[in-house]
C-alpha cells in the first residue's frame, strides 16, 4: 500500500503530460472534458478487473483471517479476532520461514547486484557476438522457473548430477539445511540475475560516453570511472533494479518447492502460506500467513521509497 | 598496437563464452538428460551417448502430458489476449490523453504487480470454491491478470509514449480519414509495442506455477509446470527423471524460439517498462 502516493509526489514527467498541460482553466473546453471521459472510459474496464483481482480477495483474505477457519472442520467456523495472528506470530515455524527468507533475499539479491552489474558491463561493452552474447543471457530469465529448478535439482542429485560427482561420493547436499540453502540461493541468482542485468544495462546507456573518455584522458582508472561516474549516474536505474528483484526473491516459491519442498528447514513464508493452507487445510492461519506477507512486502517496498529514495518505478526516471 | 588488439580480443572471447555457457549450461544439462536412455541416465555424461526419443513419446502418450500441454496454451493465450486488449486501451489513454487519476492508475498497476501472488492463493482458493470455478480455465485466467494486466499497462504505455502521434493528424491533413489514418499510421506504428507485450505476458503466464499447482486439483486445468511437479513414473520403481527433462524441454522452446526471434524488443519491452516507467 505504502508506493500507492509515491507517483503522485514525484514530480510529472517532462514529456507528453506538461508539454501541453495548463490548458486555459476558464475553458476546460468541451474537448477537454471529452477527452477525459474517453480517458476514463478506456481505463475502466482495467481498473475494474484489477480491483476485483487483488483488492476484492486481499480484503477477503484479511476477512478470513479473522476467521478460525479449518476445511476439515467448516461447520466450527467462528470470528476469532486477531488470535491467528498471534498464533502464527507466537509459532518458530513462522520465525525460521521468516528469517530463511530474508537470508535468501539478502544474499541472493546482492550476489545478483554484483553478478548483474558484471554482466550488464559485458553486454554493453564487448565487442563480438554482442547479439548472441543478450541472448543467451536472455534466456534463464525467460525460462519456466520450474524448469530450471529441476535442472539444479538434478545437478545436485547424488549418481545423477554432474555437480553432485564433483562432491565426496554420499554427500546430498540438497538434504542439509545450510547447504541446500546455498543451492536454492544458487539457482535463484542464475535465473534472475540477467533481470538485474537487462535492467543495468538500461541505466549503463545513460552514462554519456564524452564524460567517461574524458575521466579516461584525465588519467582516471577503470575503477574510478566506475565508481566516481558510472555508478551515480546509474544509481536510480540501480535502485529500481533492488527493489524489483528484493521483492521479487522475498516472495520466492518455485525454487524451494522443486529442491527441498521446504524441508530441512529451508522452506520461505510462501511455502509456509501454501503448507498451511493445502497440507493442513488451514485457511484462517493461511489467511493470516497471507496477510502478514503481504504486509512485508509492504514495508520493504516503503523502505526503499522512502529510505533510498528510490523513484516509484511507476514516475520517471532519470532519462 | 596489433598484439595489444589481440589479447584484447581475445579476453573478450573468454568472457564471452564464459557468460554464454553460464547462461545455456543447465538448459543444455536438462535437454541432454531428456535424451538419454534411461539406463545411462546416470552416466554423467554431457552428451548422451545413446540418444534417444524415447522420453519425448513416454510423454505425448499419456493424456497428463498432453492435457496439461493443451491447458498451459489456452490458459496462457487466452490470459495474454485479454490482458492486452485491456492493456492496450488503458495505456493508449495513459499516452495519449489528459485526465486525472492516471497517473494514481500506473502507480496501482505497479504495486499490483509487486503483489506476493501467495497473498491472494488463500481467498481465491475459498472464492473459487464457493463460485465453483476452482480447477477450470477461467480459474487460472482470472489470477493471472493480477500480474498480466498491469505488466500489460506499464510496458505498453512506455511503448505509447515514443510513437509520434502526431504522424496520424499530418495523415489527416493529407486527406487520409480518421479510420484511414488510424489504420495505415498508428497501428502499423502500435503494433510492435503490443506485440512485444503480448509475448512478455505470454511468458510469464506460462512460467506460472504457484496459481497452477494451488487453483487446480485434476488434469482438467492443471498446466504444465505444474503437472511436472506430480509426475510419477510410468511404473512406481522408476524416477520419471527422463519424462520431467522431456516435459522440460518442451515448455522451453516456445520461450527459447521467443527469445530468438525478438531478442532485441524484448529487452526493450522489460527496460522501458521498468526503468523508464
Amino acid at each position: 500500500m505504502s508506493t500507492r502516493a509515491q507517483p503522485a509526489e514525484t514530480p510529472p514527467p517532462p514529456e507528453a503530460e506538461t508539454e501541453q498541460a495548463e490548458p486555459d482553466r476558464a475553458a476546460l473546453s468541451a474537448g477537454a472534458r471529452q477527452e477525459r471521459r474517453l480517458g476514463w472510459l478506456l481505463c475502466a474496464p482495467a481498473v475494474v478487473v484489477m480491483i476485483a483481482v487483488t483488492a476484492y480477495p486481499i480484503g477477503y483474505a484479511v476477512y478470513l483471517s479473522l476467521q478460525r477457519y479449518d476445511l476439515r472442520f467448516p461447520g466450527r467456523a467462528e470470528f476469532v479476532g486477531l488470535s491467528n495472528y498471534g498464533a502464527v506470530l507466537s509459532s518458530p515455524f513462522w520465525w525460521d520461514a521468516f528469517w530463511v527468507t530474508l537470508f535468501i533475499t539478502a544474499v541472493s539479491v546482492a550476489i545478483e547486484l554484483v553478478l548483474g552489474m558484471g554482466l550488464a558491463l559485458v553486454m554493453h561493452r564487448t565487442i563480438f557476438w554482442r547479439g548472441v552474447v543478450r541472448t543467451s543471457v536472455l534466456i534463464p530469465y525467460g525460462i519456466v522457473t520450474v524448469v530450471a529448478a529441476f535442472s539444479w535439482q538434478y545437478a545436485w542429485t547424488p549418481d545423477l548430477g554432474y555437480l553432485a560427482e564433483l562432491l565426496p561420493s554420499g554427500e546430498a547436499p540438497l538434504t542439509e539445511q545450510w547447504s541446500a540453502l546455498w543451492l536454492i540461493i544458487l539457482a535463484e541468482v542464475w535465473k534472475t540475475t540477467p533481470f538485474m542485468a537487462l535492467l543495468l544495462l538500461a541505466g549503463l546507456a545513460l552514462v554519456p560516453e564524452e564524460t567517461l573518455k574524458a575521466a579516461m584522458v584525465d588519467g582516471a582508472t577503470a575503477w574510478q570511472r566506475f565508481t566516481k561516474i558510472m555508478l551515480p549516474l546509474m544509481k536510480p536505474a540501480v535502485l529500481v533494479a533492488l527493489l524489483f528483484r528484493t521483492l521479487d526473491a522475498f516472495r520466492i516459491f518455485d525454487n524451494i518447492y522443486i529442491l527441498t519442498a521446504g524441508a530441512q528447514g529451508t522452506g520461505s513464508v510462501s511455502i509456509l502460506g501454501y503448507d498451511n493452507l493445502f497440507t493442513a487445510l488451514n485457511l484462517g492461519i493461511g489467511s493470516a500467513i497471507s496477510v502478514l506477507i503481504f504486509i512485508c512486502v509492504g514495508i520493504i517496498a516503503f523502505t526503499f521509497v522512502k529510505l533510498f529514495g528510490t523513484a516509484a518505478p511507476g514516475a520517471e526516471v532519470k532519462r | 598496437m596489433a598484439a595489444v588488439g589481440k589479447t584484447h580480443a581475445a579476453r573478450w572471447g573468454v568472457i564471452n563464452v564464459v557468460v554464454v555457457l553460464y547462461a545455456l549450461f543447465p538448459v543444455w544439462w536438462i535437454a541432454a538428460l531428456s535424451f538419454k536412455d534411461p539406463t545411462t541416465l546416470t552416466d554423467g555424461n554431457y552428451i548422451p551417448t545413446d540418444w534417444t526419443w524415447e522420453n519425448y513419446r513416454g510423454i505425448f502418450e499419456t493424456a497428463e502430458f498432453t492435457r496439461a500441454l493443451v491447458n498451459s496454451i489456452g490458459i496462457a493465450l487466452i490470459a495474454t489476449v485479454i490482458a492486452v486488449a485491456l492493456g492496450t486501451m488503458a495505456a493508449y489513454a495513459v499516452a495519449r490523453l489528459r485526465f486525472p487519476g492516471k497517473r494514481v492508475l500506473i502507480g496501482m498497476s505497479l504495486l499490483i504487480a509487486m503483489f506476493p501472488p501467495i497473498s491472494l492463493v488463500s481467498p481465491l482458493f475459498n472464492i473459487e470454491r464457493i463460485i465453483g470455478i476452482f480447477d477450470t480455465w477461467i480459474g487460472l485466467i482470472i489470477p493471472y491478470m493480477t500480474f498480466s494486466l498491469p505488466l500489460a499497462i506499464y510496458t505498453l504505455s512506455a511503448f505509447f509514449r515514443e510513437i509520434p502521434w502526431d504522424l496520424e493528424k499530418a495523415a489527416k491533413v493529407d486527406g487520409a480519414t480518421p479510420a484511414q489514418a488510424f489504420r495505415m499510421v498508428i497501428v502499423p506504428l502500435a503494433a510492435p509495442g503490443v506485440f512485444t507485450t503480448a509475448i512478455l505476458v505470454f511468458i510469464f503466464c506460462w512460467n506460472d506455477f504457484l496459481f497452477a499447482i494451488s487453483l487446480t486439483s485434476t488434469e482438467s486445468a492443471r498446466t504444465v509446470p505444474a503437472a511436472i511437479a506430480f509426475f510419477t513414473g510410468s511404473s512406481q520403481f522408476q524416477q520419471p527423471t527422463g519424462s520431467i527433462a522431456a516435459a522440460a524441454v518442451v515448455i522451453t522452446i516456445p520461450i527459447i524460439v521467443f527469445v530468438l526471434f525478438f531478442q532485441r524488443r524484448i529487452v526493450a519491452g522489460l527496460t522501458s517498462g521498468a526503468v523508464k516507467g
